[in-house]
């Protein structure tokens, strides 16, 4: 690279300059970098779940149950492995701002059904024992100081009464991946089937249940849906991922949204940046032309500029995405309870530094070619 | 004496490529700016739409949500007697009223969706009055048909006007369409409330709420009191209005601080390009403002001109920025009600004090844009500048 101190000259020529478009690159990537988070953030649910795991509601709707009873029918279903029920608690703990997710749990296939939620044996034995025990997650317990052996009321109006419930924390579960969610709040079947009114008992909100091998999804839910048809309790069964996604989609269109900022911003910065390095071209006319006239070919001349924009918008880039590094996880603290867990992940940041060798090269190519093209002549008399 | 302004508006002219990117880099920021607060803005709107101040919301004391309520068939009774409740020729105007969610596949993407549906007394026009059946008719007491909302016929696939559908484990004939003035009603499906409760399979005396007409917004207070301290009862009262503007809330503060974060991170990049916009004005007029303090223009003339460049620049932007997002006003979209488990379709609401709001932001960002460098350009050495090329 002999031209490299040419190119740095040229780059330094005006400081203010070099400072404000390595900043507005920073910036747009710092966004860019922001926005893939939160819009992986909110189409999480589709890709934690497990190919292996069905989801059993309810045909009717979400909201009504299932009766127990239909546990060991469905466990007899060869290609079945583990079957856990679940309720929807809807608690409050302290303030209906603070809300986190409740469920009531079978203990006995728990952690096989849901094996990226790791619990130590020890904690998980003395949630077994303890009527009142609950299990929660990383997250949720940082977020309230939440320590083992605390005891934590949660009030539910399910009872008739405002009485809060009494919980003893016995564990905290972690995920094995950064996405998996750490929030949930579980706690045990005995201890809620023994306070729900009477025409609450023996009702399971949904089922989850884990496969030999995840080939048999489809005979599997078929087999279950069959089963319980015409009764007064029909079931749909879908795998967790179908389920996922449907709930996703719910959210509506936050992707597009996002899609359609991140272009705005895209066009914005494209603009800055090609109108800098524009300006700086242009006040550069006659030197380039002197170039020229000693024998510089035009491939250089286009070189020198478009190096020049690639410089500015690896070091614009690489600066935004090292300060997403450094703010998303303060963010995803700040943030902590509203949105669900903000990653960075990896593939975002090669994605970003990809945008920003892009822009540079697109934002260096329209002055480069004017001045690959210019006029010797025309260049030199101009003053 | 002043700089005139007519150097200012012929100067950005001469240089139209840089005022245009400085101008697009200000309009896109103002864009996001007043689109996510719009969004925002029209999510809380359609939720406070759907109560009225001369309406009240009685639920099993404690619940945060319909969903979660429960009062007897013998409290609705309760009250129905209590003092301050409106009446009319068939008695007193209340609606006592079941909920549930229903998957149903939306027409855009054929996967299912929650849809709230509400069972309701077949009295419901006359408590919320907003509501007009606008195609077919209302419901027969009784019988499984269904009057649908505005906004869920056009989102959800099969229930249009006269068509049966599998719906909650009945058969449902859409017998009207029901316009609810913009509200989360128009998300909604109603039928008669007793029909729902058996085709839910869920007992027939136990409904999740009671939605009362008051005689007028004063007697709240009347009721509130009554229906609290009789000791038959145990139940919360809250105005219709405080009941949803509450349930906008966790959505409103997720759009807003994501927009404002979003924003906020935009107008730094826009304020760079409008410094280095004004910066390069500057470099490029060093002889221009050097003749003008030459021939007696003071400094802080020059610093108030370029300001007033900058700030030019910036409304441009601005109100450019506003134009290309009016198309969204009115658009509808649609979300999760985190509250109720169901889809809610809302519009993009841009009012006059959002795009202020944005011609404001517009104007800081120019301000801050634009000061440093008319600093630099009054200060420049007038003999040096004079002489450069």
């Amino acid at each position: 690279m002999k031209f490299s101190r040419l190119i740095f000259a040229n780059l330094f020529r005006k400081k203010v300059r070099l400072i404000l478009t390595i900043g507005s690159f920073a910036v747009a990537l710092f966004l860019f970098a922001f926005l893939a988070v939160v819009k992986d953030a909110f189409g999480r649910g589709a890709d934690v779940a497990g190919a292996d795991r069905l989801v059993i509601i309810n045909r009717t709707s979400i909201i009504n149950p299932i009766p127990l009873s239909y546990r060991d029918k469905i466990l007899r279903i060869p290609g079945v492995k583990a079957v856990t029920h679940n309720n929807w608690f809807g608690g409050i703990y302290q303030d209906e701002k603070n809300f986190f997710p409740q469920f009531v749990i079978d203990p006995e296939y728990q952690r096989q059904v849901v094996p990226e939620l790791t619990v130590s044996d020890d904690q998980w034995n003395a949630f077994l024992k303890d009527r009142q025990g609950a299990i929660v997650g990383a997250r949720t317990a940082e977020r309230f100081h939440w320590k083992i052996g605390d005891r934590v009321p949660i009030k539910s109006v399910i009872t008739g009464s405002t009485d809060a419930w009494e919980f003893n924390i016995d564990g905290i579960y972690h995920g094995k991946r950064p996405q998996d969610d750490e929030t949930q709040f579980w706690f045990q079947w005995d201890y809620f089937e023994e306070k729900v009114p009477e025409r609450f008992k023996g009702n399971v909100g949904w089922y989850v249940l884990k496969l030999n091998s995840p080939d048999d999804a489809v005979r599997v839910a078929k087999t279950v849906d069959d089963q319980f048809a015409n009764s007064p309790y029909e079931t749909r069964t879908q795998t967790e991922s179908a389920f996922a996604a449907s709930w996703v989609k719910q959210f509506g269109n936050i992707s597009f949204l996002i899609l359609a900022i991140g272009t705005v911003v895209f066009f914005t910065l494209l603009l800055v940046t090609g109108n800098t390095m524009a300006i700086s071209v242009r006040e550069r006319t006659s030197e380039l032309a002197v170039f020229k006239a000693i024998g510089y070919s035009d491939r250089a001349i286009l070189f020198f500029v478009l190096a020049e924009s690639l410089v500015i918008a690896l070091i614009g880039g690489l600066l935004g995405l090292l300060l997403a590094i450094v703010a998303v996880p303060a963010l995803a603290k700040a943030l902590n309870g509203l949105l669900p867990a903000l990653i960075l992940a990896p593939s975002i940041l090669a994605l970003g530094l990809a945008v920003a060798v892009a822009v540079g090269l697109i934002s260096g190519l329209l002055p480069g070619i004017m001045a690959m093209r210019m006029r010797v002549v025309n260049a030199l008399r101009r003053v | 004496m002043a700089i005139p302004l007519i150097y200012n508006v012929r100067s950005v002219r001469a240089r139209w490529t840089s005022t245009i990117v400085a101008v697009l880099g200000i309009a896109g920021t103002v864009g996001v700016f007043v689109a996510m607060l719009s969004l925002a803005h029209g999510f809380k709107a359609t939720l406070v739409a759907s109560g009225s101040s001369d309406n009240a919301l009685v639920m099993r004391a404690g619940s945060p949500t319909e969903m979660m309520g429960g009062v007897t068939l013998d409290s609705v009774k309760v009250i129905k007697d209590a003092p301050g409740i409106a009446r009319d020729a068939n008695g007193p105007l209340v609606t006592q009223e079941v909920v549930g969610v229903v998957p149903v596949p939306l027409i855009s993407t054929g996967t299912d969706a929650n849809v709230q549906v509400r069972g309701v007394s077949p009295n419901v026009l006359d408590i919320r009055k907003f509501t007009k059946i606008v195609q077919g008719r209302m419901f027969s007491p009784g019988v499984t048909e269904l009057i649908v909302g505005r906004n869920a016929t056009h989102t959800y696939s099969g229930l249009t006007l006269n068509n049966v559908v599998d719906f909650a484990g009945g058969h449902w004939t859409v017998v009207g369409i029901f316009d609810a003035g913009g509200s989360a009603f128009d998300s909604e499906v109603w039928c008669d409330s007793h029909v729902l409760n058996e085709v839910l399979k869920r007992p027939a005396t136990i409904f999740q709420s009671v939605t009362v007409h008051l005689q007028s917004p004063n007697s709240f207070q009347t009721l509130k009191d009554s229906l609290t301290s009789d000791p038959r009862l145990n139940v919360d009262v809250i105005r219709e209005v405080d009941y949803y503007a509450k349930q906008s809330r966790t959505m409103t503060t997720l759009i807003t601080v994501l927009g404002g974060l979003v924003a906020a991170i935009m107008a730094i990049g826009a304020v760079f390009g409008a410094l280095n916009t004004m910066y390069s004005a500057v470099s490029e007029r060093g002889r221009e403002i050097a003749t003008m303090r030459a021939v007696g223009f003071a400094g802080s003339a020059v610093v108030f001109s370029f300001l007033i460049e900058a700030l030019l620049i910036a409304f441009i932007g601005g109100a450019l920025g506003c134009v290309a997002v009016l198309p969204l006003n009115g658009l509808t979209t649609s979300t999760m009600n985190f509250q109720t488990f169901s889809n809610l379709a809302f519009a993009f609401k841009i009012t006059p004090q959002l795009l202020a709001q944005g011609v404001l932001f517009a104007l800081v960002m120019g301000v801050v844009g634009g000061l440093l460098p008319a600093i630099r350009a009054a200060a420049m050495p007038v003999a040096t500048a004079l002489r450069s090329l």
